[in-house]
């Protein structure tokens, strides 16, 4: 006889440690915490879902919870989940464009200059805020004028076949609409290293923001579409890699938690490319080489996701890596933003004031500059401390000697 | 990855090893599923208050000859103990943590009922006493937080009464503390301590206790301030009218979190690589050596190191399972040692010395554990997972934490 329980919450021992690590309940005593939101509410909710409570909009679905929680109850994803059964909100038309990202970045690409300019002008930003409920005080990501899968296909598709080893890139919307040059450092870095880059057969948004946006239908879809083209290059024997923690947390793991979809044909072949880089350089695979005279004073900011992969020991191995650095690993702290959420005007001061300990922690550092792997914490940290924020995968582009690099992997 | 030694658990006793490895300029990752039961910590470290059969211990060193053979601190033996246990105090002091006590005898704090409890050492911030018959003053004012449940002041005020303190009951209450109480079940000590930490939020507070004041001798407070630093236990005391005794509240304990944070930062400021939230799920066994862990979030990219160290708790930390029909180590497999028959793990009695809290993993004189009968020869054993002692009955926990991962981590280094 085993002493099993399958249902997950039945773990949880009421010992509130979640409550202490929580970032929200200090700032909102409107959320009623992760474990009333999680294993306690579960308990009511599937009695009856009368006991859903709509406050349970306001988790980050930052998972800081589940890494501290000893018993290793599954508190976001019951958040989460009981959000997608038992929401009786239907998204605004300001949720559904935040959620869209791929769709946005579309329709604004061709006219980024425009764009650019329009998103910071004071009116344009009353309207944003009066009318749609987007913060006033909110710095907008810049859209670029040419597509990092353009740019791709133009400038670097073509000489990728000649490398021996290859892998495969999901570059996510950021990368794609907001800030191509990370696609392009990673191209960069993998080639040195002696490895190709292929992209999918046309990956959609992760779904990451349409799931917090109450939009999981949408975000199924995307989700089911991303398995089939992930499965296209894992067949081929491609691992698939991202530059982005929270693309990579939400394919690996949402998926199948969230949206029951089966990812189990391509779950183990994802990875984020600091794991990647430093699984070659552990197994004496590859060798890097580094510019002699770089120099950089960096702080590194684990976001929330990569707390929750458990990854961040990789991006910062490599950064320490580097001669010249001088490396400080930040506090375990939640910038705040949680992609969409700090966008939304009823969470900007909450956004603001779950990130103060981070920023005025980096402003006591005055680092050259602040490593993350996530785009959106970079947003948030840019625009709260002032600081540049750069991926470790970017930093490796710059500080490796690539032409020494290449040759040693030749 | 490869390290000199890789630690399993994140409490107490991994941080305590992991510390003074490092220290030692030995590279060392710390394996954490989860937090610890730093979060559940009275403020007292015990190092011995009674022995197995019940009888009160003044002098815990003079009293380890009367411990079982298999006890963990027969195995270190009384003159190391000594010299770990002093080693322990000096190696909390140099991460930051300040403490009162750790002398020959023990002393006393009191406990969140507010009888006083055997300790051997103290945070600063919880009153140490040297005897339970010691007057903290004539007069007490017991302060809790408006709408804070997890501080019984009535409680606390019985027991001083007990002692003929004179006692006065008040609770106070500030338009910041009531935007805390908005959300009733999270009006926690952690979230009052996160609004405490702020300097508006702490005069507001004084204030009212100075309305509150008369005169009294000492003022009772719970132990609900400085979460991430002392400067707020520091601030509360600079500005209060009376000498201020923190008394420990129902979990999440702050001077427990305080300290384990503080252990965690010291650690990885020397270098020490701390995995939070993963879990080792393997290790390979071959020829009696552990070769690798691996790690549900690393997948396959394993720890691999010389020495590996096994601290991760008892059945509250998931270093221990126990079934209906079995107690088992679930990360290397290892023997344990409990009875066979599951009606002798327990008395029905709830307040008598309970058998299931002396299991634990078997090991050699070393510490070293043991599978299948062998002896693995680098992978030691440290703090409650080891068995042949009872923490609750003989508060012993947290000298057994601090003294085996001191004396596994000399081993470790060839001392």
């Amino acid at each position: 006889m085993k002493n099993q329980n399958t249902d997950n919450f039945e773990q949880c021992i009421k010992c509130t440690i979640c409550t202490v690590y929580c970032p929200v309940v200090p700032v909102n005593p409107a959320y009623p915490g992760p474990k009333q939101a999680g294993p306690d509410g579960e308990r009511l909710r599937i009695k009856n879902n009368y006991f859903f409570d709509e406050a349970l909009k306001y988790c980050l679905n930052c998972k800081r919870c589940d890494v501290a929680c000893p018993s290793g109850v599954k508190i976001s994803d019951m958040i989460q989940e009981a959000r997608i059964n038992y929401s009786q909100h239907s998204p605004k038309l300001r949720d559904m464009m935040l959620a869209s990202t791929d769709f946005m970045g579309t329709l604004a690409t061709p006219f980024a200059p425009i764009v650019n300019g329009v998103l910071p002008l004071k009116p344009v930003k009353a309207v944003l805020d009066g009318v749609l409920g987007i913060d006033h005080r909110r710095t907008f990501p810049k859209y670029s004028g040419e597509k990092f899968e353009s740019w791709f296909n133009k400038k670097a598709a073509e000489k990728q076949k000649y490398f021996k080893k290859q892998v495969a890139y999901f570059h996510g919307c950021y990368v794609n609409y907001n800030y191509p040059q990370l696609g392009r450092d990673f191209v960069t870095v993998m080639n040195a290293l002696g490895f190709g880059v292929n992209l999918l057969d046309k990956e959609k948004c992760c779904g990451v923001a349409l799931i917090a946006n109450g939009m999981s239908g949408k975000a199924k879809k995307n989700a089911m579409h991303n398995v089939e083209v992930l499965g296209k290059a894992v067949e081929k024997g491609l691992p698939v890699l991202t530059t982005s923690s929270t693309c990579v947390l939400t394919m690996r793991d949402e998926y199948p938690e969230l949206l029951k979809v089966d990812n189990t044909a391509v779950r183990d072949s994802l990875s984020l490319a600091t794991k990647f880089i430093f699984g070659l350089m552990d197994s004496g695979k590859v060798k890097l080489a580094f510019k002699k005279d770089y120099k950089a004073k960096i702080a590194y900011h684990t976001p929330c996701h990569l707390e929750k992969l458990g990854w961040g020991v990789f991006s910062t191995s490599l950064l320490k890596m580097i001669p010249g650095v001088e490396f400080t690993l930040l506090d375990s702290n939640c910038c705040g933003i949680s992609g969409t959420y700090g966008f939304k005007k009823e969470n900007y001061d909450n956004s603001q004031a779950i990130g103060a300990p981070l920023f005025e922690q980096i402003g006591r550092i005055a680092p050259d500059f602040v490593a993350c792997d996530c785009e959106t914490c970079k947003w948030q940290i840019e625009m709260s401390t002032g600081y540049t924020v750069k991926n470790p995968i970017s930093v490796l582009a710059e500080a490796l000697d690539i032409e020494e690099t290449t040759k040693l992997n030749a | 990855m490869r390290f000199d030694t890789v630690i399993i658990g994140g409490g107490l006793s991994g941080l305590v090893c992991g510390l003074k490895l490092q220290k030692a300029g030995k590279r060392c990752a710390i394996v954490s599923a989860g937090q610890n039961a730093m979060h559940f910590f009275s403020g007292g470290f015990g190092l011995l208050s009674r022995l197995p059969d019940g009888t009160p211990v003044t002098s815990p060193f003079e009293a380890i000859d009367s411990l079982p053979d298999n006890h963990p601190y027969r195995l270190i033996g009384c003159g190391n103990l000594e010299k770990y246990a002093s080693e322990a105090v000096t190696l909390l002091a140099d991460c930051g943590v300040k403490t009162t006590g750790g002398g020959k005898e023990n002393g006393w704090i009191i406990s969140a009922s507010g009888k006083p409890k055997q300790a051997w050492l103290a945070l600063d911030d919880i009153t140490f006493i040297n005897s339970n018959e010691e007057k903290i003053g004539n007069s007490a004012l017991i302060i809790n937080i408006e709408g804070f449940l997890d501080f019984n002041t009535s409680f606390i005020a019985e027991a001083f009464e007990k002692q003929g303190i004179r006692c006065r009951i008040a609770s106070v209450m500030t338009p910041e503390i009531d935007r805390v109480r908005n959300n009733p079940s999270e009006m926690r000590s952690s979230n009052i301590a996160k609004l405490m930490s702020r300097e508006t939020a702490r005069s507001a507070f004084m204030l009212e206790i100075n309305k509150k004041y008369d005169d009294d001798d000492i003022i009772v407070l719970p132990a609900v301030f400085g979460l991430n630093s002392d400067e707020d236990v520091i601030g509360i005391r600079r500005n209060a009218p009376a000498k201020i005794c923190f008394v420990g509240t129902l979990p999440p304990s702050v001077p427990g979190i305080r300290t384990q944070m503080k252990l965690k930062r010291s650690f990885e400021e020397m270098g020490g690589v701390f995995l939070m939230g993963d879990k080792a799920v393997r290790a390979e066994i071959i020829d009696g050596e552990v070769k690798e862990v691996v790690t549900e979030n690393l997948g396959d990219i394993t720890l691999t190191a010389d020495n590996y160290v096994l601290a991760s708790g008892s059945y509250f930390g998931h270093g221990l399972i126990a079934d209906y029909n079995e107690v088992t180590e679930p990360v290397c497999g290892l023997d344990v040692d409990y009875c066979k028959e599951r009606e002798n793990w327990f008395n029905p009695d709830f307040f008598k010395a309970q058998k299931y809290i002396g299991f634990g993993v078997k090991t050699d004189e070393k510490f070293r554990a043991r599978k299948d009968g062998r002896t693995i020869t680098n992978l030691y054993v440290a703090g409650s997972i080891l068995g042949g002692f009872n923490p609750l009955l003989e508060g012993s926990g947290s000298g057994v934490a601090l003294t085996t991962a001191l004396c596994i981590s000399d081993s470790i280094l060839g001392r």
